[in-house]
Order: structure tokens, then sequence, then C-alpha cells
């Protein structure tokens, strides 16, 4: 393109050069640089270390768990997510404006008073803390405690995506649906919720990555027993304390490939999405583990 | 022809009335609807014509008051149970399926012995889309037709169901002045083959006076009159409808004994009481006089050719618009800026 075809939003060349190049030197610096380092770190003693690493009995727990973990908060948060959304996006009703406020509530709150929060009501000096004792029922330092602080911090991931999408859409759909002798179940199956269904698969991959990266919160309520209540991330600083560099990165390694396929996924739907459906909505900030 | 057997259906509304919040969207408002009828509810923005026809479809319920298809009390029947056809003004098309899937939509959500087999289904969509003109377009989506045609998969969709009556919701309201036209037609046209009831709501006075055989006209959740395009258009009764119908100009002036004068202008206005009144009159009912005549002089603004009329738009000496419609044929030559006067040669008289 010659000088004299240029549009007049174009910049000029060493500004344009200039911007590119700093923000390449600040993906790299930020984010390639330490994502290298982490497969350099696995890879340090070879692949066959690294894979002797992950077949310790106690990571294999820890990536169990995070399985487990996340195979139960993000049908959860799914469910909850796309209830939530429907209620707020196609109907009115009072409170209305404080449960929008509420559901990004795990947004704002740190995770560790999360988690805290949980011992408080669920732990044995906790408000249910006698009545679990006396059940025989284990909440805090177990697995469903990992659970719940998982579903407390990823609760606002499908949400969040679901909800614009409907207020986007309106009631008009619905309302056909029913003068057409649809029920209410057959309407939201076969007309809500295909009109979201971008949105929302967008949002579980979102929730996925958060649940198997959760830190913070699940720290707190997991007591750190090795090979019980470790996930992964717990498990990567558990190695990486003991200098148990191979163990620990080959561990974190697996966590940033779960996050690359992830990534990968997204923008495959990104790219795949049909055009004039439902758009995916802005990325919201606290995005990946 | 005939996508329906049904036999039309006759619609009464009595003492309907409805609340939003403080705001009072219809205050008691009573309407019989002939079967086979298509009626037009006409008013501006906010006076409860919509609200009306959402209280049809069963989309929202009335406060007090009762609605009835035939003889039977369908007040607080859920939307799905009563068997209308209601058509939106932004389409409201299912955007993830076909054409043919969404006309097909009514069929397909029905259950046990009502749901046709699939084969009749599909010979039911065929039969519609052939109705609406669109036979060959049941395999693109939505999002590949255009705003006409759209409206038309709608109205096939409505149809689907057989229903019992058809709501249309400003069917014509998002789409450009000569698919409108079109359409218009083509809903004239469904119309007379279906024979079903037909209720659609507008603010365009011009789509009512067209397409209805009644117009109901709507202000501030009242019905103001009820009757033929004819009977609105020559009779208004109420200073309402004078002025929302035909496009009239208001002339503030006096009546006495029985006279309206405003300015030089008289003419008469029978048992009008005395006193202060507004005369309505239409663009038509103002000509260009004839030496012997007195009347409004006007100074001429804009002169706009309009097919065999021509629309002058002018101002009175005390500053007010007018608009007049004369016959172009045969009219005395008029230019921009000259000083005419205008004889007005009837119209409807209101006290104010």
């Amino acid at each position: 393109m010659t000088s004299k075809l240029q549009a007049s939003t174009d910049d000029p060349a060493w500004a344009r050069v200039g911007l590119i190049a700093l923000a390449v030197a600040f993906v790299a610096l930020m984010l390639v640089l330490p994502l290298i380092s982490v497969f350099a770190q696995a890879l340090a003693k070879g692949i066959p270390g690294t894979l002797a690493a992950l077949s310790d009995p106690d990571a294999l727990a820890a990536i169990r768990l995070t399985l487990i973990t996340a195979a139960i908060a993000v049908p959860l948060n799914t469910a909850f997510g796309v209830c939530a959304a429907w209620a707020i996006g196609k109907h009115d009703f009072p409170g209305k404006a404080i449960l929008v406020s509420l559901i990004d509530l795990p947004f704002s709150v740190s995770p560790v008073v999360a988690g805290l929060s949980y011992v408080l009501v669920f732990g044995l000096q906790g408000w249910f803390g006698a009545w679990l004792g006396a059940h025989n029922i284990k909440i805090i330092f177990a697995t469903p405690g990992i659970v719940l602080a998982t579903i407390f911090v990823t609760f606002p991931f499908i949400a969040r995506e679901v909800i614009p999408l409907m207020q986007a859409q309106g009631r008009d759909e619905e309302e056909a649906a029913i003068s057409l002798g649809a029920g209410g179940l057959t309407t939201f199956l076969h007309v809500t919720t295909p009109n979201v269904r971008w949105g929302l698969m967008y949002g579980i991959l979102l929730c996925n990555a958060r649940a198997m990266g959760e830190f913070g919160a699940v720290s707190v309520v997991s007591g750190h027993i090795r090979g019980v209540t470790d996930t992964m991330p717990l498990h990567v600083e558990i190695l990486y304390n003991e200098y148990d560099m191979v163990g620990a990165f080959s561990v974190a390694a697996l966590l940033c490939l779960l996050a690359i396929a992830t990534l990968v996924l997204k923008t495959a739907l990104e790219h795949f999405q049909p055009q004039g459906l439902d758009v995916v909505a802005p990325i919201p900030e606290r995005l990946r583990p | 022809m005939t996508p329906a057997t049904t036999v039309a259906t006759s619609v009464t509304l009595h003492d309907v009335q409805k609340q939003f919040g403080r705001f009072a969207a219809l205050k008691g408002v009573s309407l019989d609807i002939a079967p086979g009828e298509l009626l037009a509810l006409l008013g501006p923005s906010g006076s409860g014509k919509t609200t009306l026809l959402r209280i049809l479809a069963g989309l929202e319920f009335p406060d007090a008051g009762k609605v009835s298809f035939g003889d039977q009390d369908v007040t607080f029947a859920h939307a799905a149970k009563r068997g209308v056809g209601f058509v939106f003004q932004q389409y409201a098309l299912f955007k993830h399926m076909t054409v043919a899937k969404n006309v097909a939509f009514g069929l397909d959500v029905k259950k046990g012995e009502a749901k046709p087999s699939a084969a009749e289904r599909s010979a039911r969509v065929d039969e519609l889309l052939k109705l609406v003109e669109l036979d060959g377009l049941g395999g693109r989506y939505p999002s590949q037709l255009s705003g006409g045609q759209r409206q038309r998969v709608a109205l096939a969709r409505a149809l689907a169901v057989s229903p019992r009556i058809l709501l249309l919701d400003e069917p014509f309201g998002a789409l450009d002045a000569t698919v409108r036209k079109t359409l218009r037609r083509e809903l004239r046209r469904l119309h007379e083959a279906t024979g079903l009831t037909t209720v659609f709501v507008t603010h365009d006075q011009e789509e009512a006076l067209d397409l209805a055989d009644r117009i109901a006209i709507l202000n501030g959740g009242q019905i103001e009159q009820v009757g033929a395009p004819m009977t609105v258009l020559d009779q208004p009764a109420s200073a309402f409808v004078a002025g929302f119908v035909g496009q009239s100009n208001a002339l503030a002036g006096q009546v006495q004994s029985g006279v309206f004068t405003h300015l030089a202008a008289a003419f008469p206005a029978v048992g009008v009481p005395d006193g202060a009144a507004t005369a309505f009159v239409r663009p038509d009912q103002l000509a260009l006089a004839t030496e012997a005549q007195t009347g409004i002089a006007v100074r001429l603004d804009r002169i706009l050719p309009r097919g065999p009329l021509l629309w002058l738009n002018a101002t009175t000496s005390d500053g007010q618009d007018l608009e007049a419609a004369i016959v172009r044929e045969g009219a005395a030559e008029v230019k921009v800026g000259d000083t005419v006067t205008l004889v007005i040669r009837g119209g409807r008289v209101f006290p104010t």
C-alpha cells in the first residue's frame, strides 16, 4: 500500500512498529518465557524423569482429586449458572440487582477468604461443626470441602457468560414458542438453550480451567494431606517447597497443558461459531488459573 | 387454498383493565370483534394497544374484566392452550432452526394423538410456505432471509397450528416502505384465504385505513372510537380521533350560533356549543379560493407533487403551519413564496 492510500486511522510507521514491538516483548517476557521455563524444568531429567514424577502415587492421587473436583464442580455450576442466568435474563423480580451483584462476589472476594469462611461454617469449631461431627460427616480437610470451595470460586464463570446473552435476546422467542403451544420445559430446551449454547460452552471451558487450577480457597480447606486432599496446584507447591523441582514442574507442566488445551478449544469455538448466532462475551478479568 | 378448516371465532373483551406498577395501561376496554373480521388497533405509543393484543394472546393477564373467544371464557387461559397465532414486530424466529423447522415448530411440539405424522407435518410446512410464497426456502436459516421474507416465515409459523385467531404486533414496523406495501396486500390476501379473525396493532393510520375492516382507536388506555375506515375518517367521535386519523390540520377558533370562525374563514359547526373550539380540517378539505371567496391567507413554504395531488405546506399570518392537498390537474399556477387564500370546505369541530 502506498502512502497515498493510507487510511486516516493508520498511525505513522514508527508508532506502529514501536507499539507492536513493545507488546511482543511484554508477552514474551511475562507469558512465554515463564511457560517455557516450566516445561524446561519439568524435562530437566529427561522424559523418563518427568514420567516417573507424574506416576508417583501422590501425584496420581492429586491428579485424580483435581479431575474429580472439576467433574463435580463444573456440571453443578453449569446447572446453577444457567438457572441464574435464566432467572436474571428472562424475568423481573424484586432483588434482581442484588442477585446479580452476589453472583460477582466470588470474583471480588479473595479465594483465601472464601476458603476461611467455609472452615468457619463447616469446620470442627464452626457453626455446623458439632452436628457434622456427631453424624460423622467430614467436609473440611476432605474432598467435599475442596469441591465446595471450588464451586464457590468458579460460580460466576458460566452465569456471567450466559446472562448478557439471555438479556440481549429478550423474551420474544420464548413467547412465540409458548403461543405455538410449547410447554415451559420444551421452550427452555429447544428455544432458550440453543440460543446461548456457544456462550455456555465458552463459560464451561473457563469454569473448568479455573476449577482445575484453583489454589487459594482449596489450600485453606484441604489440610494438605498428601495423597488424600492434595489437588494438583497444592501438590505443585508441596513438591516445590521440598526442592523436588522435576516433580513440581512436571505436575505444573501438566496443568499448563490442560490450560493450553482449554485455550485451543476456546479459539476453535470462536472460529467455528456460526455467524448470526450468539456472540462470545468479553473475557472476565480473572480468566485462567 | 385454505390451510385451516376452523370456523372463524368471535372475540369479546369486557371492561378489561391492566395496571403496570402505577401506570394504567388499560382503563376498562370493551370491544366486540366479529368472526372473520380484520381489525386494527390504532393508537400512539403508550395507548395500550400492544397490551391489549398481548392480553388476547395470553402473554399478559388482565387485572379485571373478561376475554372470550366465541362463548368460551379465556381470560386466564394459558397462552399455549388458546389457539392463537402471534406474529411479533421483530419476527421472533428461532434463529438456530431452518425456515421449515420454524414453521413446523407448533406441530412438532404437539403431543400424543394431536401430533400429526412426520409426513403430514412436512406436507403442511410445504403448503404454508407456498401460501406465503416462500416455497423452496425451507432449508434456509432466518439470518439468510430479508426482513420481508422473515415476516412471511413468522406468518406461516403462526398459521401452522391452525389458530382460532391471528394476532399481529406492528407486523410491518421493521420493514421498509415498499416491502411494507407488498406485505400489506399479502396479509389482506391471506386473511381472505383463511377467513381467520385477525387483529393487528399499528401506530400508522395509513396502514390501518388501508388494511382493516374496522379500526379501534386507542388513547390513554381507552378506546376512543371503533368503526370502519370511512367512518373514523369522516365522522371522528372525538377531537383525539380527528387529530390522529387523517393528518388533520387543527385550527383554534370560536363557535357562535353554530358557525365556526378562524381568522377570516368560517364554516358551519352544527350542534357545537358556543365558545372556544378546535376545527380538524383534513388537507383535502382545504382548497385554493376563487376571487369571490374569503378564507385564510397563507404563505406557501413548499409545494410537493404527490401523484395526482399537489401537497402545499403553508403558514398563516399568525404562524400556524397548514397542509393542503389540491388536485394537480387544472389547479391555478402557484409557486413558493406566493400568498394565497385557502377556503375550508369541511371539517369537524370539537369544543375545547
